[in-house]
């Protein structure tokens, strides 16, 4: 180990400012998908009340779909369905960061890893529609 | 062009300030000078008791790291006619506390340094060959990115998390603990993943992305991070599902 | 409060790294300040570039890297020193692989080697351009294992303390708070690197200001061969940025304003299209800047406001090869020439690169002041002799680090404890700090003007060509100069990471090395290596195949004294290069 011999007399600490995530664009971004999160839960909560309804016979279901009309259910899906998606998409694009993958030697590019992500994304999407519609 | 350019430098003497003040200076605006230029200016001409780290002036050593305009910048790498027409803003470093003026105060990163056992970890039953370890380029590039950290401390003023969070080890550090990890002559990997990814490891980050952005020498600590994210969680998965140790 | 050690290494680079984990490794009992300061991976050795020489390919030999080494020091150096030096070379670079260095490497994993200036086989170790870096991180943070090494980051030396002819300690300030303390130790290893801030165009760092040699000197240890001073050839101008050796190894070329390789006007062959050892662009260092100046004279360089350059053509390198063997020289001219070394000419000058001199001392870092060690650039063993060949400082520091610190460890047992003189000594150097310059306030002038007019004095009168008249001249202005250091304005009285404070004390250790550079370089009256006189412009080796030692005589006036060369297989011959 080290040892330190500093005297710690007057230093000046700033504390980070409270609203210091609108200081930059990155930061927001980044704060959005981090709350972005609870959304996505909510998406989560919603689909098993739906599966619930389902299950529990048609008058049920009615009530869930007159429910799931009601402005304020819309209009928190719309938001969940916009964050969602903006998290889908960062989680994504950070995916090549993360992944080193190797094929036959060379490191598979940054785009190609990526890429990849979005056409699974599509497929799982098309798959599940076709399934559903 | 103008001749001259306004600078606002944070200034803060501990022996009469109670708080940081900003001082403006008129320097020559030259095509040639950077921002370290134009401290020096000041130093030699204008104001002797303005003090700041500097060394190098290449970009090699580290020691210049400011922000300047708002972001964490090498003062010698940033040239002044990139930010007409000013004024200038030059402030220490954020996230670090504040000796004097430009300089801060580093010691917390020199004190977590070690616990990532940055140095080659080998078999100790085996001596190092009479030759070199064998290496090949392609090997080398498997690490050589994360060996090019000057550990100028910008990725820790560009992080929101350590600014938060003072025990979170930090983007230069996990790189470098990725450094080691990724060498192909290294066996030290267990014996830092206990270190890495505890939570003030690798997981207080939550990847805002900006240390990569302001890595002057292209580290990437934010990519380290996230892969060794990935190795952490297949860690913890395998221990789980082979709870009788390791293999 | 005084702070004791067994051992201080002052300062924090390659070669007190190297030392520190020597005596480490031999002996964990001792207890090993290293104070720098600066971090240590701020020391200037973070610069180096080209690589590191040793012996590695099978067609190479010991005696052929001997010879390269003696012959590009115009037979200046201690040849008992650069056997020593290069057969244990090759070791010190293996065990800096074995700590994790990247070198880089052939396709079949091996490490590789490069051409260089000077050197008749490849045997240059690198890590790409950025040797230093890697060299300097690795040996970093491998010290960082090792428990008895204690760091005094930003911890400024102010003196060498020394009772009864033997070493006790230090004082030193530590920057960020201010205080002033006495840290005693039986042994001081000095390896605190070069002085090239005494010149005003240099590709030193500004911490490159010869605070150790002045301490050794000050302390009464002798200087050697001070007025070798190295000129690289390829500075970029106003910044005085190196761009590496490696660049001509590779195949760059020098040409003048008619896009004329001029070098083979000086008798260092004839181009070829590729490189060719020891021949052209890869000539020895010294003859490069001396046939620039003769260029200029011709009025064959081109005019820039920073004053005449030559270029560096690599552009029929082509992109890969420049990415992959020369990649900072590409950022540097981006960053800082704004071109593109792929399409674009470099412009470039001779620039004060390399302290040949320095301490004196013997083939274990060990100078004659008992207790005293020093290695790296701030000594002088000799290997380098009157022009030191590219690649080989990194290996010297990593060498002669090693034996000053296995010397050190070695001779701990017979050190007493420092008497109280050291203390009082270290008492009266901190009312001194106190008194005198950190409460001056009537100071008369700027430090910058004191170390500017410096700077132009040594360039004018010992530069690449010197004359008994130009050095007299310096001499006269030296001595002026130094009167007017001592009340210089410090208007900074605060005790907090007081710049100006260390930029006062280092104009001092300055100064005194740039008067003996001046004052041996007046007194070799002969033209050898990098030191060339033009009223003597040839090597006399009936009167000075010797090493200058410059020490301070009991009188305070400083005192030059010869001791011959070590020969021992290698004759005094005509340097020939590209034959």
């Amino acid at each position: 180990m080290t040892e330190y011999t500093g005297l710690y007399q007057r230093l000046y600490r700033t504390r980070v400012p409270i609203l210091w995530w609108l200081r930059r664009r990155s930061y927001l971004a980044f704060v959005v998908r981090e709350l972005s999160s609870v959304f996505v839960a909510w998406a989560v909560v919603f689909l098993l009340l739906l599966a619930h309804a389902v299950a529990s016979g048609p008058r049920q279901y009615q009530s869930f779909l007159a429910w799931s009309a009601a402005p304020w259910v819309l209009t928190v899906n719309a938001v969940a369905l916009a964050l969602v998606v903006y998290h889908a998409v960062t989680w994504f694009n950070v995916a090549p960061q993360a992944l080193v993958l190797r094929v036959r030697g060379r490191r598979v590019p940054a785009r190609v890893v990526a890429g990849l992500h979005y056409g699974l994304w599509a497929l799982v999407s098309a798959v599940v529609a076709w399934i559903v519609i | 062009m103008p001749d001259t350019i306004a600078v606002d430098v944070t200034r803060y003497r501990p022996d009469r300030d109670d708080r940081p003040t900003t001082q403006r200076y008129e320097i020559p605006l030259r095509k040639e000078w950077t921002v370290l230029d134009g401290l020096n200016y000041v130093k030699d001409r204008v104001d002797g008791t303005l003090s700041y780290r500097w060394s190098c002036r290449m970009g090699i050593c580290g020691s210049c790291g400011m922000t300047i305009d708002g972001d964490p910048k090498l003062a010698c790498e940033t040239f002044l006619t990139d930010h007409r027409p000013g004024p200038v803003r030059v402030e220490p470093l954020h996230n670090f506390p504040v000796i004097r003026d430009l300089v801060v105060e580093l010691t917390d990163f020199m004190a977590k340094l070690p616990r990532a056992k940055p140095w080659l970890v080998t078999d100790s039953d085996k001596p190092p060959p009479d030759a070199e370890y064998r290496q090949t380029p392609a090997e080398m590039d498997e690490y050589k990115q994360y060996s090019m950290c000057i550990n100028c401390m910008l990725c820790y003023a560009a992080c929101p998390v350590y600014g938060l969070e003072r025990d979170f080890l930090g983007p230069a550090l996990i790189a470098l603990a990725q450094r080691y990890n990724l060498d192909s002559r290294d066996h030290g990997a267990d014996e830092r993943l206990e270190v890495v990814s505890a939570p003030e490891g690798v997981w207080d980050c939550t990847f805002v992305g900006e240390c990569s952005r302001a890595c002057p020498k292209g580290v990437d600590p934010a990519g380290a991070i996230q892969r060794y994210k990935v190795t952490a969680a297949k860690e913890t998965l395998r221990s789980l599902l082979l709870p009788w140790g390791r293999r | 409060m005084t702070i004791r050690h067994d051992v201080v290494i002052a300062g924090g680079g390659g070669a007190g790294l190297r030392a520190a984990i020597a005596i480490a490794e031999a002996r964990p009992d001792l207890s090993i300040a290293t104070i720098s300061k600066v971090y240590p991976m701020r020391s200037h050795t973070v610069s180096a570039e080209g690589g590191a020489a040793a012996v590695k390919l099978p067609a190479d030999s010991l005696d052929e890297h001997a010879h390269d080494t003696i012959s590009g020091g115009d037979w200046l150096c201690d040849q008992d020193a650069v056997e020593a030096f290069v057969a244990e070379a090759p070791e010190e670079l293996l065990r800096l692989e074995h700590w994790g260095c990247p070198w880089s490497r052939e396709p079949d994993g091996q490490v590789a080697v490069r051409a260089f200036g000077g050197m008749r086989q490849r045997r240059t170790w690198f890590a790409a351009d950025k040797t230093g870096f890697h060299l300097l991180h690795t040996l970093f943070q491998t010290s960082l294992k090792y428990p008895s090494i204690v760091r005094y980051d930003e911890w400024f030396i102010t003196r060498v303390l020394v009772d009864d002819g033997r070493v006790g300690g230090v004082v030193a300030i530590e920057l960020m708070s201010g205080r002033i303390e006495t840290i005693t130790a039986g042994a001081v290893i000095v390896c605190t690197g070069g002085c090239g801030r005494v010149y005003p165009f240099t590709t030193n760092a500004n911490t490159s200001t010869g605070d150790g040699m002045a301490l050794a000197f000050r302390a009464g240890a002798p200087l050697k061969d001070m007025e070798f001073v190295q000129y690289h050839p390829t500075g970029l101008p106003f910044t005085g940025i190196l761009i590496s050796e490696a660049a001509r190894a590779e195949g760059g070329w020098l040409v003048n304003r008619d896009g004329y390789r001029y070098l083979q006007d000086y008798n260092l062959g004839r181009p070829a299209p590729g490189p060719v050892l020891r021949s052209m662009e890869l000539g020895p260092r010294d003859r490069l800047s001396q046939a620039f100046v003769k260029e200029v004279e011709k009025g064959r360089a081109i005019d820039t406001p920073w004053g005449p350059v030559v270029h560096l053509d690599l552009r029929h390198l082509g992109e890969e090869v420049i990415e992959a063997r020369l990649p900072f020289v590409r950022e540097l001219c981006l960053d800082y020439e704004h071109i593109d070394p792929v399409r674009e000419l470099i412009p470039v000058r001779p620039v004060v690169h390399y302290m040949m001199g320095g301490v004196d001392t013997d083939l274990h870092g060990a100078t004659p002041l008992d207790g005293l060690y020093a290695a790296g650039e701030t000594a002088c063993v000799s290997i380098n002799g009157a022009n030191r060949l590219g690649s080989n400082s990194l290996p010297e520091l990593l060498v002669f680090g090693a034996r000053a610190g296995a010397a050190v460890a070695e001779a701990a047992e017979g050190r007493r404890a420092p008497g109280p003189a050291v203390l009082a000594q270290g008492q009266d150097e901190r009312r001194h700090l106190e008194r005198d310059l950190l409460q001056r306030d009537r100071g008369r002038e700027r430090i910058a003007a004191v170390r500017e007019e410096m700077q132009q004095t040594v360039e004018q009168g010992a530069g690449i060509y010197r004359s008994g008249d130009s050095l007299t001249k310096a001499a006269d202005k030296l001595h002026e100069l130094q009167e007017r250091c001592g009340s210089v304005a410090i208007d900074d009285h605060s005790r907090v990471f007081n710049t100006e404070l260390t930029a006062a004390l280092e104009l001092s250790f300055m100064l005194d090395v740039a008067q003996s550079v001046v004052r041996c370089a007046w007194l070799r009256q002969e033209s050898r290596g990098a030191h060339q006189r033009i009223d003597f412009p040839t090597r006399d080796d009936e009167r000075y195949l010797a090493h200058s030692l410059i020490h301070l005589a009991e009188d305070g006036e400083p005192e030059v004294r010869y001791r011959p060369v070590t020969i021992t297989r290698w004759p005094p011959a005509e340097r020939v290069y590209g034959r």
